[in-house]
């Protein structure tokens, strides 16, 4: 006693079922690609905070300029104390 | 759907009759085409992101030749050069190829701009909607022109490619859409005066039925003169050289002779020749798109290994 329970259309579906299948496949292929090579192309990892739906101040256009601008002269204030 | 659908329906449709609904031997011309415009382009691309460009482009491409497919179920029906064709063999329902044929187009034109840019999924797009609504439903059955029109639709890959590399559109991507669009009459038109086809049946205006063959032969030798202006040009931008202008020259010179020739032969000539020189232009026309675009493939290569600065260029 078997127990094969396949329909015909299995069989005159599999081409096509196969074909969607290696689609599906290659779909995933390209979105995990086109993410890594996006990813790493990034000049500055900062950039994938962005769009995230939170409120971050420091993310504001300018906001890590002055950041940075604002550290250096801090630096620079230390170091003309440190001399002094 | 039940049993009794399934074993009653007298063929499934396979992988094979969805890819040939999206005109695989077009694609080929639009893939080859669209990687001349992106690898020549100033700007270097990520190989993977130059891979998938060229395959969205393609998928759009196939995409509109499907919607094409599904607009023209009628008329290919009547000719017997696309009897065999999926939707009027029977292989494959009108409903599918329109689902597959806007499926894919939104596919390729999304997965494009995520890609690349949004140039060169706003022309893919618009290469799409040219092919499918103003060539196919507006003017392919109402003016002679049409080949003319539909090989604008066939001109844009290069120029997508372009704008992939560059995100711009220049007198480069704008010669190689003009070599393509200027080439394309001459080519299908050499075609027309030999091949017998069946357009008349199917209520298709070609112009060697409209106004006659003498005036397809002055329409050929119109097209190919400023062709050769626009293929020359070419050879003098950033994407030229003496390599692609020494390639560029003979092929003009061979394809010119081969319209002067049609324009100068009567038809009482041609039918007693059995259409030889049309034959033979048809011929170089492929060899002349193909010898264009692989030159231009081979300048950008010397120039990259400086192998052209021997000629001061």
């Amino acid at each position: 006693m078997t127990f094969k329970v396949e329909h015909e259309i299995h069989g005159r579906r599999k081409g096509r079922n196969f074909g969607v299948g290696i689609m599906l496949i290659g779909m995933i292929g390209i979105v995990f690609g086109l993410t890594v090579v996006k990813v790493l192309g990034l000049t500055d990892i900062r950039q994938m905070e962005r769009f995230d739906h939170v409120a971050r101040p420091q993310l504001e256009p300018g906001a890590l300029e002055a950041a940075e601008r604002r550290a250096n002269a801090l630096a620079a204030q230390q170091d003309y104390e440190a001399v002094e | 759907m039940t049993d009794a659908t399934n074993t009653t329906q007298p063929y499934e449709a396979q992988m094979g009759d969805y890819y040939a609904l999206m005109k695989p031997r077009v694609m080929q011309l639009v893939v080859f085409t669209a990687l001349v415009g992106l690898l020549v382009a100033p700007v270097g691309v990520n190989p993977f992101i130059g891979f998938v460009a060229i395959l969205c482009i393609a998928v759009g491409a196939g995409a509109s030749g499907a919607l094409n497919m599904w607009w023209d179920a009628d008329i290919d029906a009547v000719m017997k050069r696309t009897l065999k064709r999926p939707i009027p063999s029977g292989a494959v329902q009108p409903g599918e190829a329109l689902g597959i044929g806007l499926g894919l187009s939104g596919f390729a034109i999304v997965l494009l701009f995520l890609a690349t840019n949004a140039l060169a999924a706003g022309l893919l797009a618009f290469t799409i909607f040219f092919y499918a609504v103003v060539y196919s439903m507006w003017l392919k059955r109402s003016t002679p022109q049409n080949i003319v029109i539909g090989g604008a639709a066939g001109a844009f890959p290069p120029m997508i490619g372009w704008a992939v590399a560059t995100g711009s559109v220049s007198i480069e991507s704008i010669l190689m859409f003009l070599l393509i669009f200027m080439w394309t009459p001459p080519h299908f038109w050499a075609l027309a005066l030999f091949v017998k086809a069946d357009y008349g049946d199917a209520g298709v205006p070609m112009l060697t039925e409209t106004h006659g063959r003498t005036v397809t032969r002055n329409h050929i030798i119109a097209y190919c003169v400023p062709l050769v202006f626009v293929a020359l040009g070419l050879g003098f931008t950033s994407i030229g050289g003496p390599f692609y202008l020494s390639v560029a020259l003979g092929l003009n010179v061979w394809f010119l002779k081969g319209c002067y020739s049609i324009w100068k032969r009567t038809d009482a000539a041609s039918d007693a020749d059995n259409h030889a020189v049309e034959k033979h232009t048809f011929k170089v026309s492929l060899y002349y798109l193909f010898g264009h675009f692989g030159a231009l493939l081979v300048e950008a290569l010397l120039r990259t290994y400086g192998l052209t600065a021997w000629a001061g260029w």
